[in-house]
This record gives C-alpha cells, sequence and structure tokens, in this order.
C-alpha cells in the first residue's frame, strides 16, 4: 500500500513534468518557458524527496536543498536577462 | 501503528503530488503567462512543500533520523519561489508580453508610462 501510494505520487509528478516540458518546447514567448523550467526544477526536488522514500536512504536529501538553490539563482538570471540585456552589470566608476 | 502512520506520510505525498499535477493542468490550459505563472507558482510550490513534509516525517518518525537539510529546503523554497516568480512576471511584463486579450483593466500601464521619467536605472 505504501509502494503503491509513493509509485502513484512519482507517476503524477512525472505526467506534470511532461506537460511543462510541452510548455517549454511550445511555449509562445521566453518567460513562458522560464516559467515552466522553474516548474521543473520544483519538480525535480519532489522527484528526489519521493525517490530517497523508496529507496529509504538518506543519502540524497542533500541534493534536495542543492536543486532548489540553482533552480532559483537560474530564474534570477533569466528574468534580470530579459529584463535589462545584462545579467551581471558594468560599475559605472570603475 | 507504524503502518498506519507509513500511509498517513504516503497520502501527504501523494496529496503535494496531485496539487502539481493540477498546477500542470493549469500551465497547459490557461491562455496566458500572467495566469500560467499564478497557476505555476503557487501550486506548484505547495504540492512540492507537501512532499518534503512528507519525506521529512517519514525520516523522523519512520526510521529515526531527523534531518535538518529537508526543513532548510523546505523554508528556503517557501521563501524563493514566490519571489522567482514575481521576477520572471516582473521581466515579462517589462519585455511587453501581451495580456491575455479578454482581460479587461492594465493597471500598470499608465503608471509605467507616467514615472518613466522620472525613475533612473
Amino acid at each position: 500500500m505504501f509502494e503503491i501510494l509513493l509509485n502513484i505520487a512519482l507517476l503524477c509528478l512525472s505526467v506534470s513534468t511532461i506537460a511543462y516540458l510541452y510548455r517549454v518546447i511550445k511555449g509562445p514567448s521566453i518567460p513562458d518557458k522560464v516559467i515552466a523550467l522553474d516548474a521543473i526544477g520544483v519538480n525535480l526536488v519532489g522527484i528526489t524527496a519521493i525517490i530517497s522514500v523508496i529507496l529509504r536512504s538518506n543519502s540524497f536529501l542533500e541534493v534536495i536543498l542543492l536543486i532548489a538553490i540553482v533552480a532559483f539563482v537560474g530564474t534570477v538570471a533569466f528574468s534580470k536577462f530579459l529584463e535589462k540585456g545584462v545579467v551581471i552589470e558594468h560599475d559605472r566608476d570603475a | 501503528m507504524t503502518e498506519m502512520l507509513k500511509i498517513l506520510f504516503a497520502v501527504i505525498i501523494l496529496f503535494g503530488a496531485l496539487l502539481s499535477l493540477l498546477s500542470a493542468i493549469g500551465i497547459i490550459r490557461l491562455p496566458d503567462v500572467y495566469t500560467r505563472n499564478h497557476a505555476v507558482s503557487k501550486s506548484a510550490t505547495l504540492g512540492v512543500l507537501s512532499i518534503l513534509l512528507g519525506t521529512f516525517l517519514y525520516f523522523w518518525v519512520i526510521e529515526g533520523y531527523m534531518n535538518a537539510r529537508v526543513i532548510l529546503g523546505f523554508v528556503f523554497l517557501f521563501l524563493t519561489s514566490p519571489v522567482a516568480g514575481h521576477l520572471i512576471s516582473r521581466a515579462a511584463y517589462n519585455s511587453k508580453v501581451p495580456l491575455w486579450e479578454k482581460s479587461t483593466q492594465d493597471d500598470l500601464k499608465n503608471k509605467a508610462r507616467s514615472t518613466k521619467g522620472k525613475v533612473s536605472q
């Protein structure tokens, strides 16, 4: 029962990742694609958590925090690039 | 008792996965980038927070192993995911991605135009 419920949850996350992937490929504007990529990162966090429960192993729990941080930094960099054209600006008086 | 607790934690995890599926339906069905961002940044965040809570409770109660990094990831996702949604939505508005054609009101349009000269940067 426990494993069946976890496998159903994993299936739901996989289907939703495929839906995000559809939006990444088709999305009419660039921010659509960035939103979908960020959501794929968030989904990967959930998939890692469920797999570590299924395997009864606590070795992957650091990966959760790592994926969350990297997805956030990537989204911030992308949105700054879309808004200003550069990611890291030059200093004015340098 | 342990078996019932395991089922309970699996139900918490399954609830989060169903919320993620709901946000996937939202990102397929909704008409423009702002409504899609609305669907994803709320629903996917709550879904993955629920999954992390179930994972943390499973390892703590069943395995007797308390991992603070899962709680740290929980808090970090809770803090940063709405911020990321806000940033990308603002970037979409400023790069003139159009709203849905049936949306009736755009309060930001006049305000952005009138303060454009005053805002440096």
